[in-house]
């Protein structure tokens, strides 16, 4: 269990500030909401924690020592849109495999890729499938084992359930919680979605124009929002629970 | 093999096939004969023995044309591997090297590309001479910025793919990524531009040659053979013609290959002529949209899609009527159906369709809807024309439906976009689409369907593609202008909160059906179907109990080619029996489960 | 949406000058290289191994090859400015008064081919399109493409070839060859236009049948306009645009078509020249040639961005 911290975290694209002086921290075991409309910069806060985003300035710390940005890293992430987070021409086996931290033999290998896909509850027969045989949910679940077959010490999620089907987003977001109770990872769980963020998350941290103007305990959050952003955000969410 | 079920990949292959084995085996098989000097025969027209006559030395032209094959295609494959190769090497070195270094290549690539190709092969010809050899490293330079081009182009969209990100980030080096990911992904279309470069290469030959740059005497391919017999055009036609229709045939082979293997999309079955004429019924009074039995069929590669089998509904005047639904359950489809803009090859049938009192099964309806039904899309980024200002784009209603002037119109779109609460209407009206945000495009939208005097709004998932407080605004000024005109509403969305929040009633789609309808404040609470209750339960929201897992409903939605025959959520409902599985539940009092009693409870 | 309106032309006009200027700079630097990159000795090449050593020496002092190269490349650059293109080599004329003189039949022909495979091709694409999307009239997308993609992969001075026989040598409809009254445009423009015409039209029909599958299409049915205004000023213009960013690399090739087409008809243009002084290895008439040829590509090439950015003002800020 680890703890990941972002210390005044700055990303800027010429002239334009995507990030602005952000601090934020996930805790050893928990998880975090990182909530906030497109373009607010959640996206590029996850990026920058594996060199994907260059970072201006500030520091991004993994225990206290800064994220290596090359080579495997610690910090893993799941992307959003499941059409494109699988190579299609690898099979689902030789796509968690090539994550793997050692070269395992032939028999070792079938094994951890059998174990880490029952961690994601699919069934062991889909390692040989291609991506074009899998659904959505079942796509977002391999990325998510693909992510764990690196033994992360942290796990970013974005947008993870955007793109599927609420009857599959469901399951998915099960999975989020149960694997933070068996393998007490730390997690960044991104989302615009309060409903969502709620459910699987501990803390809160709300992102508004690149700057995060809330953060703490997810009851507190949405259940007292001090700043007005927060309120606004809430308040659009919940216009049809109040009628 | 799907190119080969197409007659263009089965005639381009099998040219193909014919001009390879002639290159293979033509000096071989015609190697002697082509070299048989006859002084008695100079200059020949065709004959039986020589069939496109004889050449100045009284050389069969035929046998000449045959034997050029191996020379032609050979320096074309030749010429075509050189471009290939150092392009896919110019292409994929901006992924390799440091970014100063890539952009700097990606600038000289786009420069060079920029010139024609035969510009740069009489410059490389000028720099490596006349002859067979320097015209197939010209050839081959000259063709290389274009596969560079096209390669950095096909890796740039593969690396940003999120595979390779997931891959970089599990440590995989950039070499290893390029080799595992991007090439292979790259392939196909390379392979397909390659075959049909070297179409164009073999007739740049030609050209080279035809001009006494390419291939010198003795040597000789088809280019060169076209070059001799020009000057003999008006006795002997066919020694120019002869071999230049040689080249178009070997051109045609590769171009026509490459072109089947790119354009192989499965091809998809028309439908076969409607049934029996569905049985016409009268629309439901006091209606602003009624409609019975309606059924869309989509033509696909598999088989025809039936998309919406069997729709009955109404939207009474001034009513909001919601429908959801997950992907594939039709109702985008049925809303498409409903405001007629679904297009042959797609066939739309019902008993009746009546929208806003026009019979859009009847001919000619179409036109008087302009004003008196409003339309609402999804996207809002794609569904305004790029290429013309926002104001004329909602002017053109009036102008066209209510002859208005240009004038007039453009005050009136004005006072619409000010209807809809867009800030400095009179500036943004002059401004092109892409100068708005997407909330604010939704606006004008709606504002666009206020130039006329709607009667009903069809809104197909007006907020998914928006943030949560946008959302929010699009739906009070739905709400607003509902007020405001006394329109109906039917506004389809995904999402159960939306519906139930603007709605008087909802609609629950499945597979194409309806099948539950109720009012919208017991869709939480009083649902019977089986299927509604798990999609509402599915959904967390802000009083989701967080010590119990969320609902899940097992198994996935239906293949559209392949509905069940009995009821098409039994694979997935906990309460399906066999009668479930075998006879599909009617519509009836509101629901369509043989186990609502069951599962009221 | 964040750019102020009045600053997006100038900043479009800047990028593309500086693009030009960067593009002139390569074309006048390799045309420059051209000669030294010859292998061995080009003069001696040029000139027979029979000349004798005296005269090579003086022509190379002439081309000023004796000088270190900066040197060379500053009086070239600085030649250029002033418009001196050097001297011919087997003719001893200046190389500028050759290309003055031969230019203008070389740019008639290109200008009448590049209006007419444009004036052809958007009509039939268009057309085509709309007769053959979603599936229609597959007999009339069959015939269409099986046409265009034989007429297209017939090579320039082939069609020249056959039109020849077909209607100067069999039916004496029109000159064989040369410049000589309107009659004699007519077979050399439409050799050279026939083979972009298909390719263009074919590309103006799939652009326009993508373009009608757009969600801005749909909203103009929604709008319930006639089907000729939908296609005519709702489509047509969007898919003008994009045939337009993929067709301009054509048109442009067609510049450099003209020199095969040239050479079929005794064309008494640029053409003809150039490759007789490619064999004879005239290198200062190669190289003023090239860069004619060069310039008026790039202008092509500009001409088309500019109307590119006036049909669709995103092109204008859009592209990076």
């Amino acid at each position: 269990m680890s703890v990941l911290s972002f210390q005044e975290v700055s990303v800027r694209y010429g002239a334009h500030t995507v990030l602005d002086d952000v601090s934020l921290e996930v805790a050893a075991g928990q998880t975090v909401g990182l909530v906030g409309e497109s373009g607010c910069g959640k996206s590029t806060l996850a990026r920058a924690a594996v060199g994907l985003a260059p970072v201006t300035g500030g520091r991004i710390l993994l225990d206290g020592r800064p994220v290596p940005n090359r080579g495997r890293r610690p910090v893993q992430m799941v992307f959003q849109d499941p059409y494109s987070s699988l190579d299609p021409r690898m099979t689902v086996g030789e796509s968690i495999a090539e994550a793997m931290p050692e070269r395992l033999g032939k028999k070792a290998r079938q094994a951890e890729i059998t174990r880490l896909l029952a961690l994601v509850h699919l069934d062991a027969a889909r390692a040989a499938d291609i991506p074009g045989r899998l659904s959505g949910g079942q796509r977002q679940r391999v990325a998510l084992a693909r992510a764990l077959a690196a033994r992360p010490r942290v796990i970013l999620a974005d947008e993870i359930t955007s793109a599927l089907d609420v009857s599959v987003q469901g399951a998915v977001l099960n999975l989020i919680r149960d694997m933070r109770r068996d393998l007490g990872l730390s997690m960044l769980f991104i989302s615009h979605n309060l409903a969502v963020v709620r459910y699987v998350a501990d803390h809160v941290a709300v992102l508004h124009a690149g700057r995060i103007v809330e953060h703490g305990p997810t009851a507190r959050v949405l259940g007292a929002p001090q700043h007005e952003y927060t309120r606004h955000l809430l308040a659009a969410v919940s216009l049809k629970e109040q009628k | 093999m799907r190119a080969l079920r197409r007659p263009v990949g089965v005639a381009g292959l099998g040219l193909l096939a014919l001009v390879l084995f002639v290159a293979a085996f033509g000096p071989v098989l015609w190697g002697e004969r082509a070299t048989v000097v006859d002084t008695g025969d100079l200059l020949a027209g065709p004959s039986a023995e020589h069939w496109i006559g004889t050449d100045n030395l009284g050389r069969d032209l035929f046998a000449r044309v045959m034997v050029a094959a191996r020379l032609s295609i050979l320096l074309a494959l030749a010429a075509t591997a050189i471009s290939l190769v150092l392009g896919i090497a110019l292409g994929a070195a901006p992924m390799l090297v440091g970014r100063r270094l890539g952009r700097l290549i990606t600038s000289a690539v786009n420069v060079l590309v920029a010139f024609p190709g035969l510009l740069l092969v009489l410059f490389f010809a000028v720099v490596f001479g006349v002859g067979a050899r320097g015209a197939a490293l010209a050839v081959g330079l000259a063709g290389a910025p274009a596969f560079a081009r096209l390669c950095h182009t096909l890796v740039a969209a593969v690396s940003e793919r999120d595979y390779v990100a997931a891959a970089r980030i599990a440590g995989v080096s950039r070499v290893r990524v390029l080799l595992r990911h991007v090439l292979p992904n790259i392939a196909e279309p390379l392979i397909v531009n390659a075959t049909m470069a070297a179409g164009g290469v073999l007739l740049t030959f030609a050209g080279l040659s035809f001009l006494g740059l390419g291939v010198q005497a003795p040597s000789y391919d088809w280019g060169k053979l076209m070059q001799d017999g020009l000057n003999g055009i008006y006795v002997h036609p066919l020694a120019a013609l002869g071999p230049g229709i040689a080249v178009v045939l070997a051109g045609l082979a590769f171009n026509l290959t490459g072109e089947a293997f790119a354009a192989a999309p499965g091809r998809t079955r028309p439908l076969e002529a409607a049934r029996e004429p569905a049985a016409r019924t009268a629309p439901v009074a006091g209606t602003s949209l009624s409609v019975d039995g309606l059924r869309v069929t989509i033509p696909g590669p598999a088989g025809p899609i039936h998309a919406v089998r069997g729709v009955t509904f109404t939207v009474g005047d001034g009513e909001a009527v919601g429908v959801v639904g997950e992907s594939g359950s039709g109702k985008s489809v049925t809303a498409l159906a409903v405001a007629g803009l679904l297009e042959p090859p797609i066939r739309v049938d019902a008993n009746h369709l009546v929208v806003a009192g026009e019979d859009l099964m009847a001919a000619g309806a179409h036109r008087r809807l302009g004003t008196s039904l409003a339309v609402v899309f999804q996207d809002p980024m794609t569904s305004f024309n790029p290429a013309h200002r926002v104001g004329p784009q909602l002017a053109e209603v009036s102008r066209f439906h209510q002859g208005m002037s240009r004038k007039a119109a453009f005050a009136r779109a004005v006072d619409r976009l000010r209807a809809v609460r867009i800030g400095e209407p009179g500036r943004r009206a002059r401004q092109y689409p892409f100068e708005f945000s997407g909330g604010m495009r939704q606006r004008a939208m709606i504002g666009m369907g206020l130039m006329g005097d709607p009667r009903l709004i069809i809104a197909d998932e007006p907020t998914t593609a928006l943030d949560v407080t946008v959302q929010r605004q699009v739906l009070e000024l739905l709400a607003e202008v509902r007020r405001d005109t006394g329109a109906a509403l039917l506004l389809i969305s995904h999402d159960v909160t939306v519906v139930t929040d603007v709605c008087d009633r909802v609609l629950v789609m499945y597979a194409g059906r309806v099948v539950e309808e109720l009012p919208a404040k017991d869709l939480r609470t009083l649902a019977r179907h089986p299927y509604t209750r798990a999609l509402v339960a599915a959904v967390p929201d802000m009083e989701t109990d967080l010590n119990r897992p969320l609902a899940v409903i097992p198994g996935l939605p239906v293949d559209p080619t392949q509905v069940p025959s009995g009821c098409a959520f039994a694979p997935r409902c906990p309460f399906a029996d066999d009668h479930c599985r075998a006879v599909a539940p009617a519509l009836v009092a509101g629901v369509a489960c043989h186990k609502s009693a069951e599962v009221g409870r | 949406m964040r750019n102020p309106t009045g600053g997006r032309w100038p900043r479009f006009a800047l990028r593309r000058a500086g693009r030009l200027l960067g593009s002139l700079w390569v074309l006048v630097t390799a045309s420059f290289l051209m000669i030294h990159l010859v292998p061995g000795d080009p003069v001696r090449a040029a000139l027979g191994p029979t000349a004798p050593a005296d005269l090579v020496l003086a022509h190379k002092q002439e081309l000023g090859l004796l000088d270190p190269l900066w040197r060379q490349y500053a009086d070239f650059l600085s030649r250029l400015l002033s418009g001196d293109l050097g001297v011919s080599i087997s003719s001893r004329l200046p190389v500028g008064e050759t290309i003055a003189h031969r230019l203008p039949a070389t740019a008639q022909l290109a200008v009448a081919a590049f209006l007419l495979s444009v004036a052809v091709a958007v009509p039939i694409g268009v057309v085509m399109a709309v007769l053959t999307r979603r599936g229609r009239g597959r007999r009339a997308e069959l015939a269409f493409t099986g046409t265009s993609v034989v007429v297209g992969a017939i090579p320039d001075f082939l069609l020249g070839v056959g039109l020849v026989y077909l209607l100067a040598v069999q039916t004496h409809v029109f000159p064989v060859a040369g410049l000589d009254g309107p009659d004699s445009y007519v077979l050399p423009v439409l050799a050279l236009a026939i083979g972009p015409a298909a390719v263009l039209s074919r590309i103006v029909r799939v652009e326009m049948l993508a373009v009608m599958e757009a969600d801005y299409v749909r909203t103009a049915r929604a709008k319930r306009l006639t089907p000729l205004r939908v296609h005519v000023v709702h489509a047509l213009p969007n898919a003008v645009t994009a045939s337009l960013t993929i067709g301009g690399l054509l048109l442009s090739s067609l510049v450099a078509g003209t020199v095969l087409v040239e050479n079929v008809f005794a064309w008494p243009g640029l053409g003809s020249s150039i490759v007789a002084s490619i064999v004879a290895k005239d290198y200062p008439l190669v190289q003023g040639t090239v860069l004619v040829y060069g310039v008026g590509v790039l202008l092509i090439n500009t001409l088309v961005d500019v109307v590119l950015a006036l049909l669709d003002p995103r092109s204008a800020i859009g592209e990076s």
